[in-house]
């Protein structure tokens, strides 16, 4: 039984099969057709809804989601909220200023664009700036308007409140103190699940010994947190995934911890909410963070998933390697501890055993001289999938390179290390001439694969660039204040 | 008849929401709050089916067999059908023949439909139709423009436009240059995937929702597989959710096939394409491939060019002949080519038929003019702009190469405006010095002309019907023969309408267009939906009002001439009456207040063998200035601003207008920027959904955007109100952050080379023009 709050009035849904997606749910069985499909995989937005559950006081976070790519299984205990919530006079603010702004033209992006920009509104209203703005948008395509509209609208409906007008309202919720009143389920210790009539299952244990039990019992089952990449398996595939563990419920997995040298975050920490204490230690990430899927997917996607998932093209891994973070993976032999860079093994293969699930991460924190640079390189600035992605973490002395770990996406089967690369920088000069010496060996370390992001040339001259990036933002010109990269004009 | 006050400006106390008013989308509040209806939104009938194809696996090949025993055996399958199921015609190519509804022993590209199944689900359907098993012979198969040009291999015979001797003029100009580019392909990526709904009559025939921008096609055509007269089947488009030219052609296969299935199973079947299904099966733009050559003189004045362009056109002509037509018309754009030949290839490949999208061939054309203007202004170090206006049309100089008189000149008086209004001559400075100081990013500049010629150039397409009800509450209903697919067709229409009887808007209501109550209507396609629907309207309106006058002048005994419609009220003599009241009366004394309209376009002709004639009734005219930046160690780039100055005659709805302008530029920008289709060799797009295709998202939008409409500008033909149309022109202003990439690269050879940048100029593209704007550097400084 799956208990939740869709639009003000309670839900349940006690036999349902659990590859469901919340939109074909919605549209479906619901009738509820204002949220619509436009690509099924999680990158265009159409599908946009929010969704609330409690934070650690209790009070309820909503937060923009992709439905078409969120199983039902995970509504467990939140709100969900519908375009079918703003369907009342007045308009929200956000409904009226796209209107004056004539921000919609077919109007099928539209319902996932107010969804997204409501949320921003609830969240930070009126405090959110262009980039907040841009960054709420991002993930929700439109294919008219070019967006001008859109964001003319956003800045004037950021600036107006919102209340729900009435106290029936089905949305009430977004507006008030003590919003959690609403939820059906305050109980969030016991397992909850859900069964077809076809024999699927879906777990959601709510601690690490039932996820444990779980495991044990069901050894086929296949794990998943925000399931941003997972259910593509289902909506691209047409795969069943007849039993799923859900790791989103299990307290032990969730948040993040500072202790003496190292942040600790548990592996189904949402992006979201490792963002801003992650990149406050090492400040690159914050762009990486910004730039890795759409807020949408963020909301929902995990660092673990992003690591068990072992993609070569991940946007974590290269970082995580470069700053010799390690993982703690737990299972039935036990937990252990081993370095993020030997997970991986082989194109999408980890050194996961049977029965064993990422923990947690340890990434270790700054050292004097020591500084971090990340780059991510698309074709599209906004939700895109890496070309190339280089990590560089750098001790310099004297100008010096004392130490250097070089990791890159996107070159290899694996997330890997440029470690010819890396020797020959060892030792000399933070310059140009050892940058471009040290490059050649690129083409050593590395064989990239040509595929429809880039080709295997491109790749090799951009991760020798990006050295030569790193190089520009270390020297005077950075500190003039010149911009150095085209999303310095962002 | 009464005489419609086309000419006159507005009076002072006007209705509400006439004609040049910035009125919202008739369907605002519906998209902002999710209750506007797309076709998978609609209540489902009783019985619903839902239908997927399968979908051939190899480009070019025979079927040795097709094994549909586990599609049959798929849980919830209700019917399967192959070619022999087809009680009408197989083929429903829209022009000419090429396309089989399902294929019947040959299959000419990866994803034409093989068999069709209907399940209980969509879901049952889609993992039905993976069941096949297909034996495959396969043939030989062309994938590439290149190819079929050297296999001399057309889905139609090659044309040529040509005015006086070319050879020799360019032989005999002072400078010559030579060049070529691939230009690649666009999925359209409308935000609804295609979708419809069909339902059996009770007296055997169909009722077709669909979303389509050709409803009379998807009629005709639907009449045809099935082997009825037309009258039994009809269309209905509400809205669509993003056509782009995508859904001309391209939505009538699926009716077609969701109708032979409803025919089999008796019962309602909803066909709707997933994204990849939809990008797979169906046509988008054509990638072209391109070449010129040309003779200037020392200002850069071109004195005679060659032209050469050629389309991948999929394997059917499906509307190819028409568009490479457009690419070779606009193949000048918008410059005087004295002596000039233009010739067009129409290429068959084993790929997907490729179709109308935005622009209609026009933009590939226009695209090899414009990389001469570059080309030209860096062989004499020049500014590219200078180059481009030398060439304008101009007095004098105002024929086309295909015989039409560019009539009214506007764009060297709106470029000089654009010029001073985004500071080009200054910012060209500044860039210049921005660039030496940065070691890494360089800035680029570039100001283009757009000249886009208004009309179907299928001549007999160019016509519309539209039908007008005024209820005896004084409310107005109007029909008419175009498809609002986001466009705001339907407000403007009824704009046109609130204008004509000079009612509030509000008073006047579109509804959905169907078949059966205006008939043989054309695509809306071509920017032609207000130019066509419009005046089919304004027709009703005025034979309506032309009895209400006559009725007016005799009831109350005045001459027609004391009658004036004004705000909401009618005038008569000393006499004032509410818009109801008159009505009113009006149908008391026996009055008709309803009537359809008509319009067909004036003026236009053109001989195909000749290739002279006046195709256009006019042409829309457009310039964008767009500012780039470019990371010269990636590739990267983004467009800092972008001014627009644009000429939509007089606006029927300057709103309106500018979202189009905007949305075109931004449409045209991804075309030449970001979105790649990647086809493997074997014919297979790899490039199959948005994680892979990448159209333009909020943060390319650039942060400096200012549109404009040209002012005091009205079209001097006698279009609906003097307005322009506006959907496809602005497009082509993508082409600026084209050129203004190429300014960037060129920046590091100090403006003396002129990198190719064949498009779309990915990252990758542009690294590559950097490289080879370097070596080209490193030559001279050895050279020397």
């Amino acid at each position: 039984m799956i208990e939740f709050v869709l639009n003000g009035r309670a839900e349940a849904i006690d036999q349902a099969d659990p590859n469901q997606s919340i939109l074909e749910w919605l549209r479906t069985k619901k009738r509820l057709t204002g949220t619509k499909e436009g690509c099924g995989s999680g990158d265009c937005g159409a599908c946009t809804v929010i969704t609330g559950a409690p934070d650690k006081n209790g009070q309820i976070r909503y937060e923009a989601i992709n439905s078409c790519i969120a199983l039902i299984g995970s509504l467990q205990g939140k709100h969900l909220l519908t375009i079918e919530a703003f369907r009342g006079q007045p308009a929200h603010p956000v409904q009226q200023s796209l209107m004056d702004c004539h921000g919609a033209q077919c109007g099928f992006c539209t319902p996932g664009i107010v969804m997204s920009l409501i949320a921003l509104h609830s969240e930070s209203a009126p405090d959110a700036d262009d980039h907040k703005l841009m960054e709420a948008l991002a993930g929700n395509l439109c294919r008219c308007t070019g967006y001008r509209p859109i964001l003319e609208a956003g800045r004037q409906a950021l600036v107006q409140s919102w209340q729900p007008g009435s106290e029936s309202h089905p949305a009430r919720y977004l507006a008030s103190a003590n919003n959690a009143d609403g939820l059906a389920t305050t109980d969030d210790t016991s397992i909850s699940s859900l069964e077809a009539l076809n024999g699927h299952h879906y777990y959601a244990p709510a601690t690490l010994p039932q996820l444990k039990r779980l495991l044990r019992a069901h050894p086929d089952a296949r794990l998943i947190a925000g399931g941003t990449d997972l259910v593509l398996e289902i909506t691209q595939q047409l795969k069943a995934l007849p039993r799923l563990i859900s790791l989103e419920r299990v307290r032990e997995l969730n948040g993040s911890q500072l202790e003496e040298n190292r942040l600790v975050i548990g592996a189904a920490t949402p992006y979201r909410q490792l963002h801003r204490q992650l990149s406050g230690l090492w400040p690159a990430f914050d762009h990486l963070l910004e730039r890795l899927g759409s807020l949408q997917v963020r909301n929902r996607g995990t660092l673990g998933g992003n690591i068990a998932n072992a993609s070569p093209i991940g946007d974590m891994p290269p970082a995580l390697i470069a700053l010799d973070a390690t993982l703690v993976l737990d299972g039935p032999e036990g937990a252990r501890e081993l370095p993020v860079e030997q997970f991986f093994k082989g194109y999408r293969q980890t050194d996961l055993k049977p029965g064993e699930f990422i923990y947690s991460i340890h990434i270790p924190l700054p050292e004097p001289g020591q500084r971090l640079f990340i780059y991510k390189v698309s074709k599209r600035l906004d939700d895109d999938i890496s070309a190339v992605l280089g990590a560089f973490r750098l001790t310099l002395k004297n100008g010096v390179v004392q130490d250097c770990r070089l990791a890159y996406g996107g070159m290899a089967a694996t997330p890997a290390r440029a470690r010819l690369t890396e020797a020959a920088l060892l030792g000399k000069p933070w310059s140009q001439r050892s940058v471009e010496h040290a490059i050649k060996a690129l083409g050593n370390d590395f064989s990239p694969l040509t595929d429809v992001r880039a080709s295997s040339t491109y790749r090799l001259q951009v991760a020798g660039n990006l050295l030569h990036r790193a190089l520009l933002e270390n020297s005077e010109l950075h500190h003039r204040d010149t911009p150095l990269m085209v999303t310095d004009y962002a | 008849m009464r005489k419609l006050p086309i000419n006159t400006p507005t009076p002072a106390h006007s209705a509400l929401g006439v004609v040049g008013a910035g009125v919202e989308h008739d369907s605002a509040w519906l998209h902002t709050s999710g209750q506007a209806r797309y076709i998978d939104d609609l209540p489902e009938p009783e019985g619903l089916l839902h239908a997927a194809v399968g979908h051939s696996e190899q480009a070019h090949a025979r079927i040795l067999e097709l094994d549909l025993s586990q599609v049959h055996a798929s849980p919830g399958v209700v019917a399967v059908i192959t070619a022999a199921d087809v009680p009408g015609h197989l083929d429903i190519g829209p022009v000419f023949p090429g396309d089989p509804v399902l294929a019947d022993g040959t299959v000419e590209h990866i994803g034409q439909p093989l068999f069709a199944v209907a399940a209980t689900s969509h879901e049952a359907a889609r993992k039905a139709a993976r069941k096949a098993t297909v034996k495959y012979q396969p043939l030989d198969a062309v994938i590439t423009v290149q190819d079929a040009l050297e296999h001399q291999l057309f889905v139609r015979p090659g044309r040529r436009q040509q005015r006086g001797d070319p050879d020799q003029a360019i032989a005999g100009a002072r400078h010559q240059l030579k060049g070529q580019q691939h230009i690649g392909g666009q999925e359209h990526f409308y935000l609804e995937g295609q979708a419809c709904l069909v339902e059996p009559t009770e007296d055997g025939g169909m009722f077709v929702h669909t979303s389509s921008q050709h409803p009379s096609e998807v009629q005709k055509l639907v009449a045809e597989v099935l082997g009825l007269p037309i009258h039994c089947v009809q269309a209905e488009v509400r809205r669509m959710g993003g056509g782009f030219g995508g859904k001309e052609t391209q939505a009538a296969p699926l009716a077609c096939v969701a109708a032979l299935l409803a025919r089999v199973t008796g019962c309602p079947v909803k066909y709707r394409l997933s994204r990849s299904d939809d990008m797979v099966q169906t046509g988008k733009r054509h990638d072209f491939f391109n070449t010129y050559h040309i003779g200037f003189d020392d200002s850069g004045l071109i004195k005679g060019a060659d032209l050469m362009v050629a389309g991948r056109c999929g394997y059917s002509p499906d509307l190819s002949d028409a568009i490479v037509d457009r690419a070779m018309f606009h193949a000048c754009n918008a410059y005087y080519l004295d002596q000039a030949r233009v010739v067009g290839h129409r290429c068959k490949t084993h790929t997907v038929s490729n179709t109308a999208f935005r622009g209609f061939g026009g933009p590939q054309g226009m695209m090899i003019i414009e990389q001469a203007m570059d080309d030209i202004a860096r062989h004499l170090g020049k500014d590219p702009l200078d180059i481009r206006k030398l060439n304008l049309f101009g007095p004098g100089r105002d024929v086309s190469h295909y015989g039409q008189t560019i009539e009214q000149q506007v764009l060297p008086e709106l470029i000089e405006q654009l010029e001073h209004s985004s500071a080009y001559r200054q910012r060209r400075q500044e860039i210049i010095a921005l660039n030496d100081r940065n070691p890494v990013l360089k800035r680029g500049l570039a100001l283009t002309p757009v000249q886009f010629g208004i009309s179907f150039t299928a001549k007999h397409l160019n016509q519309a019907g539209a039908l007008v009800h005024i209820y005896t509450d004084g409310s107005i209903h109007v029909n008419h023969g175009g498809t609002e697919m986001g466009q705001g067709l339907y407000i403007k229409v009824a704009q046109v309408v609130a204008t004509a009887f000079q009612v509030d808007v509000a008073r006047v209501k579109v509804s959905a267009t169907r078949t059966d109550k205006v008939p043989n209507t054309s695509p809306t396609a071509a920017s032609s939906g207000s130019d066509l629907n419009g005046m089919a309207a304004l027709d009703a309106c005025e034979k309506i009002l032309g009895g209400l006058v006559a009725f007016a002048s005799s009831h109350w005994q005045v001459s027609e001439e004391q009658i004036r419609f004004q705000n909401n009220q009618v005038l008569i003599g000393d006499q004032q009456l509410g818009w109801e009241d008159f009505i009113q009366t009006a149908y008391l004394n026996r009055i008709p207040l309803s009537s359809s309209g008509f319009y067909a376009t004036p003026k236009i002709h053109y001989d195909h063998d000749a290739g002279q004639g006046r195709p256009f009734l006019y042409y829309a005219n457009s310039a964008a200035c767009s500012e780039v930046v470019v990371d010269t160690l990636t590739g990267e780039y983004r467009v800092l601003r972008t001014d627009i100055l644009h000429d939509a005659g007089r606006s029927l709805n300057p709103a309106i207008d500018i979202g189009q302008i905007e949305g075109g530029f931004i449409q045209g920008m991804g075309w030449l920027t970001t979105e790649e289709l990647v086809y493997s060799t074997e014919g297979r797009l790899l490039t199959t959904g948005p994680a892979t295709y990448k159209i333009p998202a909020v943060s390319d939008c650039p942060p400096d955007l200012r549109v404009a409409l040209l002012k005091d500008s009205p079209n001097h033909e006698a279009t609906v109100f003097h307005s322009k149309a506006v959907g496809e022109p602005p497009f082509m202003l993508g082409i600026s952050v084209w050129s203004a990439l190429r300014d960037a690269v060129s920046s590091l050879s100090d403006y003396r080379f002129s990198p190719p940048l064949d498009t779309p100029a990915t990252p990758e593209r542009v690294l590559n023009a950097v490289t080879e704007t370097r070596r080209w550097l490193s030559q001279q400084e050895n050279g020397q």
